[in-house]
């Protein structure tokens, strides 16, 4: 009897501690899913992960997919963060100057309160659709590590140019901004 | 005497209210910054100080804990809890742990009942296999002791 138990508790011992071993090899093995930003900073072809949220500019959801066929200007934002105010206006100027051109400038806002999001809007004059991502959902799939983040998808729901961090329309990203908005239109000049 | 009753019973109303109010600080201690993964009385930032002002808010406007808590979940998902509500899947965090504990607490003991028996088995096999001589040499150095 004694035996059997001490055989018993060894088995449960070594079964805990091989799956502890296993849960690590996993993690370590398969558990890199890397977003869509790093994909593309290695230059790997990456279409623009998917979502579906709430629209805070309007009633309603929008869904990425309804966008296809349209170039797109992404950008992830908050209304507490700071360069997300110096670049809203420059994102706004964007969309009405290229819109006639399909070029549609898309945000979403993220780990906000709804409320301070549309205050944000009125305040700086946002008129282009804008999501809301309270939860964080596209964080990890799209591979944000701060805001703002902007990308720029193509045509064919590709992401093409140069993920921006920070606001956009700095000097020292004017000319990826401006790169990456003509990739999206279709411009490879 | 009626008057004092009364004034009696509203004190303790009062005082009951005030140890059944949530306190911004406890709300503070039981919520998570989405931004940053700590409570929100350890961080500070942006998110997190619009939250504590919230709190605030929604505390002085007379909303509940539960109250404010679901409509933070409801801004930021459950993930703003900083312990997983106990219903549902969630209820399984809680669980899980306990069963675990459990089970542990269970092998633990059996291991110990098993060592312990197998102790006092080894005890009576070694009084049963005492040599003869070596008992009477025991017996006889106890005798020399005793005088």
């Amino acid at each position: 009897m004694t035996g059997k138990v001490q055989r018993l508790g060894q088995a449960i011992a070594i079964a805990g501690v091989a799956t502890l071993l296993g849960l690590l090899i996993w993690k370590v093995a398969f558990d890199n899913q890397q977003g869509a930003a790093d994909k593309l900073a290695k230059g790997e072809l990456v279409h623009a992960p998917a979502f579906s949220l709430d629209r805070l500019d309007r009633d309603g959801t929008l869904s990425l997919a309804a966008l296809k066929g349209k170039p797109l200007v992404v950008n992830f934002w908050a209304s507490w963060c700071g360069p997300c105010k110096d670049e809203a206006p420059v994102l706004q100027k964007t969309y009405e100057r290229y819109r006639k051109q399909g070029l549609v400038v898309l945000g979403v806002d993220v780990k906000d309160f709804r409320e301070d999001a549309r205050r944000f809007m009125r305040r700086y004059g946002v008129t282009y659709p804008v999501v809301y991502d309270g939860k964080g959902s596209t964080i990890g799939r799209w591979g944000i590590q701060g805001y703002p983040e902007t990308f720029f998808v193509d045509r064919t729901g590709k992401l093409v140019g140069e993920r921006i961090a920070g606001a956009v329309d700095i000097e020292r990203n004017r000319e990826a901004f401006e790169r990456g908005i003509a990739l999206a239109l279709g411009d490879q000049s | 005497m009626t008057r004092a009753l009364a004034l009696c019973a509203l004190v303790a109303a009062l005082l009951a209210a005030a140890a059944t109010a949530a306190s911004p600080a406890d709300l503070e201690s039981q919520l998570v910054c989405p931004v940053c993964g700590t409570t929100l009385d350890q961080s500070d930032a942006p998110i997190a100080q619009r939250m504590k002002r919230y709190i605030r808010q929604r505390l002085a406007a007379g909303a509940s804990e539960k109250q404010i808590k679901a409509e933070l979940v409801d801004q930021f998902g459950p993930a703003v809890l900083a312990e997983p509500p106990k219903s549902g899947f969630d209820l399984l965090a809680w669980l899980v742990p306990l069963g675990l504990l459990a089970a542990g607490a269970v092998g633990v003991g059996l291991i110990a009942w098993g060592w312990s028996r197998r102790r006092g088995g080894e005890g009576d096999d070694a009084r049963v296999a005492l040599d003869p001589e070596l008992e009477r040499r025991v017996d006889a150095e106890l005798r020399r002791y005793d005088r």
